[in-house]
């Protein structure tokens, strides 16, 4: 048997899904060149929709991303129902929501508590972490388990959800089953209340930018799932338009495409974005929450995100708890779809920012072409933008050190690997 | 409970998923999961379980369809350490969160099959799927009773 295993040394036991690089090339102590390096598979996914019908949409993106699969599916029934010429309304439109809020907690408790709060707190990861900060660490998981309870009564289940169809949902949940979510939301928004103040008494480094933000804005909502794109820098445009200002080229370093604004260059999706675009959409108890952590309107820090990201738990929290609270079930739970050629588009607020997906569709609903742009690849040329001002302070630090800081700040956007990288391996090249 | 870990459409990363859904019909009273993102979320899904068997790809180096079994409670299961994003998270992660926390299952058993290639959208590669074979004979037998 091959398996008597003490004496085999087995480097690592994961999920392998590629490899990603970060290199960084220093010249007499000049960052002369950064470049985050992403083995991205190709557009898989877009081929792999082509010939499909419209209606498997939904649940062949939810496999791109194990972490936020509801934001693909989202963006894919909205493409959609673009194309179809087809609105979801009153509650269907409100359990969307719901679904989107269930994705929020689950995806920011994991950034906030796994990934980003070691950093500040000057442990390796979260696992030296949770040594010492135990009980804070259970927080993150019970947060992050009420996050994972919408996402499986609404989305029907846990990861990869399948309950989300064009023109609505397979199921909607029974009156019992809302109220029970509720009660779990009250103290979840609690949870989220006490992290906004765990991570507001962080120290963080000088480190403001004059970014250009860009993310959806809705007159009366937070944004999820429908509003313009908007950016710091005046952008104002309809989803329908994306195209003509925001384009992907290919880098040689990574075979994830980069995005840039036509006429411009970088630009940042994500949790800072939506917050200095639409903080005055965010509900009055996120709103206080931000105020009590010393968050102004405005926050330039990308280091801060952390307590961005605590106070959008907050409102997803409070957001859900209202939608919970509200919830009629729908009659039927979904509106009728009639197949018909056409082009839609759609554009989500995932956890991690904007993502926009474009379907062309054929007269019988079979999709002739897709095309699908994440948030990771619009942040890659802002992440190496940070790192190439970032670093710069620290480039007297030692190699391990260094790859330390640099590693601060790709995670302060935590990109989104799932299709792509397993791990950042650093080489520096001090010439 | 007997959870399988892997990506569906990379390959040999597959193999955890289809040794799970293998071990469902040699072994129908168990438990059985299948998970393919939110690694951290395994500390929920054995929360009161007594016994669970890991199962996932691994990439060590080794021959391909090799076979590894680790008892979790007699050394620490490897990873590689957390660095750039929550998405990178893999099983020997979630173990040794859940053993600092003290949310180990009593008795943790991983079973690691070496992969050859995780390229998207391939099948498994022969080695593998003979590796998938014996670990769902071993997993089986463990199950029932019998190692």
């Amino acid at each position: 048997m091959s398996g008597s295993t003490r004496t085999i040394k087995v480097d690592y036991l994961a999920r392998v899904e590629g490899e990603g690089a970060l290199y960084v090339k220093i010249r007499d102590d000049r960052v002369v060149d950064v470049k985050l390096k992403i083995f991205e598979p190709p557009r898989f996914f877009e081929a792999f929709l082509r010939g499909r019908h419209c209606t498997e949409a939904p649940d062949i993106t939810a496999r791109i991303c194990g972490i936020c699969p509801v934001a693909y599916q989202m963006s894919s029934v909205h493409a959609i129902e673009d194309a179809l010429g087809v609105r979801v309304e009153g509650q269907l439109r409100e359990l969307r929501r719901l679904l989107y809020c269930g994705e929020w907690i689950e995806s920011h408790a994991l950034h906030v508590y796994m990934l980003h709060a070691p950093d500040f707190l000057g442990y390796e990861d979260a696992i030296r972490m949770a040594k010492e900060h135990g009980p804070v660490v259970q927080r993150g998981l019970e947060l992050k388990k009420i996050g994972n309870q919408i996402v499986t009564l609404v989305g029907g289940r846990e990861i990869h959800p399948i309950n989300v169809r064009v023109g609505g949902f397979y199921r909607v949940p029974t009156r019992q089953e809302m109220r029970g979510l509720a009660q779990a939301l009250r103290a979840a928004r609690d949870l989220a209340l006490q992290t906004v103040t765990w991570v507001s008494g962080f120290t963080f480094p000088e480190f403001e930018q004059e970014y250009e933000f860009v993310a959806l804005r809705h007159p009366a909502e937070y944004p999820f799932n429908e509003g313009r794109l908007v950016s710091s820098a005046g952008l104002d445009m309809a989803v329908q338009d994306y195209e003509t200002r925001f384009t992907e080229e290919h880098v040689a370093h990574s075979n994830a495409l980069h995005s840039k604004l036509a006429g411009r260059d970088a630009y940042f999706v994500g949790p800072l974005a939506r917050y200095n675009l639409s903080f005055d959409r965010l509900s009055p108890v996120a709103r206080e929450a931000a105020a009590s952590a010393g968050l102004g309107r405005k926050c330039l820090n990308p280091f801060k995100s952390i307590i961005v990201r605590a106070v959008e738990l907050v409102y997803a929290c409070d957001e859900a708890l209202r939608i919970a609270e509200n919830y009629e079930p729908p009659e039927l739970p979904s509106v009728n779809v009639a197949f018909r050629a056409g082009t839609g588009h759609g554009c989500t607020e995932a956890p991690r920012g904007i993502l926009y997906h474009r379907y062309r569709l054929d007269d019988a609903g079979t999709i002739v072409e897709a095309k699908i742009v994440p948030p990771t690849s619009q942040n890659q040329r802002q992440i190496e933008e940070d790192l190439r001002r970032f670093v710069q302070n620290y480039v007297s630090l030692p190699k391990e050190e260094m790859t330390w800081k640099c590693e601060q700040a790709v995670r302060n956007y935590d990109p989104c690997i799932s299709c792509a990288t397993h791990f950042l391996k650093l080489e520096l090249d001090r010439s | 409970m007997v959870i399988g870990v892997g990506n569906a459409d990379r390959g040999d990363d597959a193999a955890g998923l289809i040794a799970v859904r293998r071990v469902r019909q040699c072994a129908p009273g168990v438990r059985t999961i299948e998970r393919s993102g939110d690694i951290v979320g395994l500390l929920e899904k054995w929360e009161g379980e007594e016994r669970v068997i890991l199962i996932d790809a691994t990439c060590s180096g080794a021959a391909p369809g090799t076979v590894h079994r680790l008892n979790a409670h007699e050394a620490p299961v490897p990873f590689l350490g957390f660095r750039g994003s929550t998405h990178s998270w893999g099983v020997g992660e979630a173990v040794e969160l859940a053993r600092v926390l003290g949310r180990l299952p009593a008795r943790l058993v991983v079973y690691g099959i070496e992969g050859a290639s995780f390229t998207e959208g391939d099948e498994l590669s022969p080695a593998v799927a003979s590796a998938v074979e014996e670990v769902v004979r071993r997993v089986t037998n463990e199950v029932n009773g019998h190692a």
